[in-house]
């Protein structure tokens, strides 16, 4: 009889070597996935809340663009909508990468440079609002 | 080998409306996050350095090519929204018997649709 199980070959996947060499979960999996349907929530209410508004807006130059963006109420909305939406996608494009690239080097580099993709991304995005946003009270 | 089935089959299966949402979900969010990001950074971007920067951004999204790339980020956010509340049905363990999977699966692929052509409808008819 040979080791049939991935327990009989490979040992629990719980122990402290198992985890160091990378063969083990990291016991991470559950906080990611709540977190993508939290901001999951979060998209549902913010995007719609900009494609509705986009929809409805009156005009799309630059005087009724950078009026309503910087009213406080929809610059606050925007904010939230950036670093929500950033975090979804970074998320995402994290299992995406998982999925797909498996050498470990690359998998590294491609999940560093999503990183500093989003939050780099992420604080333009919230500086410009914030640019638009305390221009309109001055 | 045993002699028992083993799973999964993985060159035994045939298409279905529920692998094309799968595949759309992850096509869309895909997009959108690349795509879309840029779309939205332009735009936010252009808005904070002024009018000038603004009018390009306009200019190329205004063209038909932009609103060719606007539809189909639209259709991404409806068609991923759709099948993103569908994903929260079957988190809580709903859905999975056959019948209602294919049919909440065709249901969320024509919502996507539908949700872009109500958009654009609004769009150009208000």
């Amino acid at each position: 009889m040979g080791k049939h199980t991935t327990l009989e070959r490979y040992g629990s996947k719980t122990t402290a070597i198992g985890r160091v060499r990378g063969l083990g979960s990291a016991h991470g999996g559950a906080h990611h996935w709540l977190l993508q349907r939290l901001t999951a929530i979060g998209n549902l209410l913010l995007v719609t809340f900009l494609v509705v508004s986009m929809a409805l807006l009156p005009a799309y130059d630059y005087a009724a663009m950078a009026g309503w963006v910087s009213q406080p109420l929809v610059a606050t909305a925007l904010a939230l909508l950036v670093i929500n939406v950033f975090w979804h996608a970074r998320l995402g494009l994290q299992v995406v990468i998982e999925d797909y690239v498996h050498t470990s080097g690359n998998k590294f580099a491609a999940l560093a440079a999503l990183n500093i993709v989003a939050i780099g991304s992420g604080a333009f995005a919230l500086a410009s609002i914030a640019r638009l946003a305390f221009a309109g009270a001055a | 080998m045993a002699d028992r089935p083993l799973s999964p089959h993985l060159s035994i299966w045939k298409w279905g409306p529920h692998m094309l949402v799968s595949i759309l979900h992850r096509v869309t969010g895909s997009g959108m996050a690349t795509v879309g990001l840029a779309v939205l950074l332009w735009w936010l971007g252009s808005l904070a350095a002024g009018p000038e920067a603004y009018d390009s951004f306009a200019g190329v999204m205004g063209s038909p090519i932009g609103i060719l790339v606007l539809i189909g980020l639209s259709w991404a956010f409806f068609n991923h929204m759709s099948s993103g509340l569908r994903h929260f049905v079957m988190d809580i363990g709903a859905g999975f018997e056959i019948e209602r999977n294919k049919t909440s699966a065709l249901a969320v692929t024509a919502s996507g649709v539908i949700l872009t052509v109500v958009f654009w409808a609004v769009v150009f008819l208000k």
